[in-house]
């Protein structure tokens, strides 16, 4: 399956990553390189396997229902890079 | 004292023979003298490891001797140390110092263990070079035109070079054997789920697992044993009990049963490689052990299969990194599109944003039954070879990397040839089970490693057996010259 | 604008139920409101290099509960996705939602029309999410400010079959879901507060054909506005259509004060949210006991509250209907049954006066100025004699208003009605004897008229009492006199 500029702006801009034109031809042929790699599976015959989210099939430990995480903000607000009045900023966001 | 072992360290500690804040010191000053040239750490953190290494002293005074009291540890930068920048060899993360400290780190330092650093990486653990830190790529001690591998090379070259006596890292596809085969020292990852990846920057979720790098089998046994163990903090953290891993190294080899893939000596491997890990495996055969001829059919595709996998979980887990809440974040956005997408493409490197771009695709409509659920589909295939093949084997052998390490630059422009430095490391992580490499002998004046496959849980077992392999050989005690 | 011909209305529900649980579904941290922004913004909740999610018992255990009151299929097995998308009050970048495999399977509902049909809209499944943070738009001189503290709220979201064919069906079956999520004491259920958050997807199409292209509305945070919205969307879409137009598939956001719609946002740039299971949690497995302790440690749903009402206090099904609809009602009302000693007294006076009030002043039961146990003292004071409802009304209005319990109201205002009979005689006659006409007329009339003009004598004996006389027993008093 070969990708081509557009696959590859359409999944750069789902990821929210810059593509420049001047890189986008560069960067298909590198994933076409990668995308023919991992083409191998397609050898593979798994119709009747059952995909293998983690490799030890444990289930979910539950965590019981009490608080215990403490309040962080005056740690975690000067790391943002812009915040204020205990929020954090971005460009105006419309609806 | 640096050409000592982190056991024969922690004996003269005891002993009165040294403080550790001489111990800490001392190492202190090889980083300030050598790695200008090997660029092994990001961070130094002097003044925290002379507080930890007095403290040390003073526990050492009062009688408290733990696992790992005065012991200098260098930390892959890829682990949150708070108060302390935590940059995941990404400018991502160049000003992010970490609110909070990981399980496997706190461990290690409730057991005593004196930080003396962070140690560089590929960016996001991101390769098997080394080569795509934003801090610059680290050199190969052993020869210093030749990349350490990675994505733990930093810890693999430090250790190496002596500039610490013990390392952590971490392994998602072989990011700690691989580096550890090319540096000639030891390298243990453990079982899924063995040691907790609370605070451990995600690269793929169901892959990553942390682990000890060491000068010997016994040291990563000592690591291990503080940093294993369950965590209410990790969902995926078994609670199983932790073994005595110490106490199991002396045991015997005599009749362990050493399976032998073909698949691990395929025909374009090179030569030397293949008869240097039929050499280790001859070693143990010496002492007791049988060879047993196996084929692992499905591992062929573990590369392809780890490729969709790997990224597909990574392109979701750096999605948080958005300029935000913390990180980078571009000059004067002007939009939310904007900041969003300048944040990101200025703060990744080549690679990851590669490796972003391929998840994302894999994800996407249309092409999640083709790749992603088809890559988890093989995903079970080849456990299930790993779990037939323990039916009949002990432990799994072969070459931890199909080559030495190489020039750096030499597949800088090439990622899936990258890719294949992984091939035989890359299984291991999607079946989950715990292996480790060790120093098996030098081609052409390079260090060449062997890779012990465990069964799960079985980290006490294939510490055991190169323990061994040590016992009667003295690869991993060379030490590459130019830095005393 | 006039409509020609038939339309067919087909509604589907999808409702977001806030759990009340403690803390957040992924952290440890609380889930309490109204504080300032991003003081329960955890680690975890920040979404914070290296941290990981660990699933609330309590989440699990109520959308299990909410299963089991639908009479759903429980998953012993389900699984956590990710949804992909870039959002700034979405912090990880990903919602920890469930899709192929959710926790609540198919289940049905039964609920009732005020023309006393019965109705069964299905659910299609109901699945275990978590809620987002808030974007605040004010005061950030032209930014946006990033509020985290919802961030990490555990949420049900219950998705309805298109089994409704218009705003009564829609309303009704929103209203019996919040019936049966405060019954489970699972959710708050204050909608002004977004507890519960009703998306409605509308479509119309002439009978007999295929499903028109649907439209999501959003933003209606009481059943009212619901009930509005719906009838503005039906009427826009028919518009739409007579018209010759076509319906795009978009998303409406509502405004309650001027009863208006607006595109959100179309779903041409429709989103890849690329689902996949959670690599940091687990399948949450759910075993057969577990299930039987909570189908065994159900509280009393609205279906069975009703049957009760009916059975227990022969009530009317549509007043039973009324008063088990909501949790709050129900406690309300069975308090003041139970206080007063008449349940048919309380039913009239909770759906009546009380009911007027709450609504004239837009106040939730909950917060009514009059407690239950005062309603129950009030009730009592009136079937034991001492006060008319006249003065009963009067009495309600004065503990509304916060003047105190009713006893204390009657006795401090001396309302007590009038009991000594030797004092009403004395006022019967005075009035007999100050309307010597009006009582010449009354006798020369015939017992039909009589009936009538005896209200002049009454109405003045009320006067005089100041409402506090016993209107039979002036009634009584008058016929023998005169």
């Amino acid at each position: 399956m070969a990708i081509d500029s557009k696959v590859v702006a359409r999944a750069a801009h789902l990821a929210r990553l810059r593509v420049d034109d001047s890189e986008t031809a560069e960067l298909s042929a590198r994933l076409n390189d990668i995308l023919g790699m991992v083409d191998q599976l397609q050898q593979a015959d798994v119709d009747q396997v059952e995909p293998l989210a983690h490799p030890l099939e444990v289930s979910q430990p539950l965590r019981d229902d009490r608080v215990t995480e403490p309040d962080v903000r005056d740690k975690v607000l000067p790391l943002a890079p812009a915040s204020e009045d205990g929020c954090f900023l971005v460009p105006r966001v419309i609806e | 004292m640096h050409d000592k072992t982190l056991t024969e360290l922690k004996a003269g500690l005891q002993a009165g023979d040294f403080s550790s804040r001489e111990l800490t010191e001392h190492f202190l000053e090889r980083i300030k003298r050598h790695d200008g040239e090997l660029n092994s750490f990001i961070t130094v953190t002097e003044e925290q490891a002379l507080r930890q290494a007095d403290a040390a002293d003073q526990a050492i005074a009062a009688g408290d001797h733990r696992l790992l009291t005065g012991l200098p540890i260098a930390h892959k930068d890829i682990f949150c140390t708070e108060g302390v920048r935590t940059s995941c060899g990404s400018r991502m993360l160049d000003n992010f110092t970490a609110p909070y400290t990981a399980t496997a780190v706190e461990k290690m330092a409730a057991e005593g263990a004196v930080m003396l650093g962070k140690t560089n990486m590929d960016e996001f653990a991101m390769g098997s070079s080394n080569e795509t830190s934003f801090y610059g790529p680290v050199k190969n001690p052993w020869d210093t035109e030749r990349v350490p591998g990675g994505s733990s090379g930093g810890a693999a070259a430090s250790l190496a070079a002596r500039l610490a006596p013990g390392a952590t890292g971490t392994d998602t596809g072989g990011s700690i054997r691989q580096p550890a085969a090319l540096n000639g020292v030891t390298g243990l990852k453990p079982t899924y789920g063995r040691v907790s990846r609370w605070g451990m920057i995600a690269f793929a979720s169901s892959l990553d697992q942390a682990g000890p790098l060491g000068l010997s089998a016994a040291d990563c046994a000592l690591m291990l044993q503080a940093m294993a163990g369950h965590d209410d903090k990790d969902s995926t953290c078994l609670n199983e009990p932790v073994d005595d891993y110490l106490g199991a190294l002396d045991q015997s080899v005599d009749g362990l049963k050493i399976g032998v893939p073909e698949e691990f000596f395929p025909d374009n491997l090179d030569g030397a490689i293949a008869e240097n890990a039929r050499d280790a495996m001859r070693e143990l055969e010496k002492q007791g052990a049988k060879l047993v001829k196996l084929s692992l059919p499905s591992i062929k595709l573990s590369v392809p299969a780890y490729y969709v996998i790997a990224p597909a979980e990574a392109s979701s887990n750096l999605s948080r990194f958005d300029g935000v809440r913390f990180g980078y974040r571009c000059e004067n956005p002007t939009d939310l599109e904007d900041l969003y997408k300048r944040s990101r493409s200025e703060g990744f490197g080549a690679e990851v944003k590669r490796r972003i771009l391929v998840g994302t695709y894999a994800l996407s409509a249309g092409y999640y039954d083709a790749y992603y659920k088809r890559a988890q589909k093989v995903r079970r295939l080849i456990r299930d070879d790993f779990s037939r093949a323990f039916k009949d084997v002990d432990v799994i052998m072969g070459p931890t990397s199909p080559e030495t390490a190489f020039k750096l630059g030499a597949k800088a422009d090439d990622p899936v040839n990258m890719y294949m430095a992984d091939v035989f490391t890359i299984a291991v992580n999607l079946a989950g089970l715990p292996a480790l490499s060790m120093p098996s002998g030098f081609i052409n004046g390079l260090p060449a490693g062997t890779q012990v496959i465990g069964n799960y849980f079985q980290e006490g077992r294939i510490l055991n057996v190169a323990h061994r392999y040590q016992m009667a050989t003295d690869w991993h005690q060379q030490a590459p010259g130019g830095f005393a | 604008m006039s409509h020609s011909g038939n339309w067919e209305v087909v509604i589907g529900l999808e409702v977001h139920v806030q759990l009340a649980t403690e803390s957040k579904i992924f952290s440890g941290t609380s889930t309490r409101t109204g504080d300032e922004p991003n003081r329960h913004a955890s680690l975890i909740d920040l979404g914070m290099p290296g941290t990981l999610p660990v699933v609330n018992k309590e989440a699990i255990r109520n959308a299990i509960r909410f299963g089991l009151a639908v009479n759903a299929d429980i998953a012993r097995r389900s699984v956590f996705e990710r949804k992909n998308y870039f959002y700034p009050d979405l912090p990880k970048g990903y919602q920890t939602t469930q899709l192929a495999e959710p926790i609540v399977g198919a289940g049905e509902v039964e609920v009732q029309l005020e023309n006393g049909d019965k109705k069964v809209v299905r659910i299609h499944h109901a699945h275990l999410e978590e809620d987002a943070g808030k974007s605040l738009h004010e005061d950030f001189h032209g930014q946006t400010g990033i509020d985290l503290n919802r961030a990490g709220t555990p949420l049900i979201e219950i998705v309805s079959e298109p089994d409704m064919s218009g705003a009564e069906d829609a309303v009704a079956f929103a209203r019996k879901l919040h019936s049966i999520v405060t019954s489970l004491g699972i959710c708050d259920g204050d909608m002004s507060q977004g507890n519960m958050r009703f998306d409605v997807n509308i479509s119309v199409r002439r009978p007999g054909e295929p499903l028109g292209t649907r439209t999501e509305t959003k933003n209606l945070n009481s059943f009212r506005f619901m009930e509005k919205a719906i009838a503005l969307e039906v009427a826009r879409q028919i518009d739409v259509l007579e018209d010759g137009g076509e319906i795009v598939q978009e998303t409406r956001l509502y405004n309650g004060e001027t009863n208006t719609a607006r595109s959100m946002r179309t779903k041409e740039d429709a989103n890849d949210y690329r689902y996949f299971p959670c690599p940091d949690l687990l399948p949450v497995m759910v075993s057969e006991e577990e299930i039987q302790t909570l189908r065994d440690e159900l509280p009393e749903l609205p279906d069975a509250r009703k049957a009760r009402y009916i059975e227990q206090y022969q009530l009317s099904a549509y007043d039973a209907d009324l008063l088990s609809g909501s949790i709050a009602t129900a406690r309300y009302f069975e308090t003041a049954a139970e206080h007063g000693g008449d349940a048919k007294l309380a039913a009239n006076w909770v759906m009546g006066e009380l009911a007027a009030k709450l609504n004239a002043e837009d106040k939730d039961i909950s917060d009514s100025p009059v407690s239950a146990e005062h309603l129950g003292e009030l009730i009592q004071r009136l079937k034991d004699g001492t006060i008319s409802s006249k003065i009963a009304k009067q009495v309600f209005e004065a503990c509304w208003n916060g003047e105190g319990s009713p006893d204390r109201i009657i006795e401090a205002q001396g309302l007590k009605q009038m009991s000594d009979s030797g004092e009403l005689e004395k006022i019967v006659d005075q009035v007999i004897a100050d309307s010597p006409a009006q009582v010449e007329d009354y006798r020369n009339a015939d017992d039909a008229k009589r009936k009538k003009k005896i209200g002049f004598f009454v109405g003045q004996v009320m006067k005089a009492t100041q409402g506090k006389a016993n209107p039979q027993q002036v009634n009584q008093l008058l016929q023998q006199k005169l």
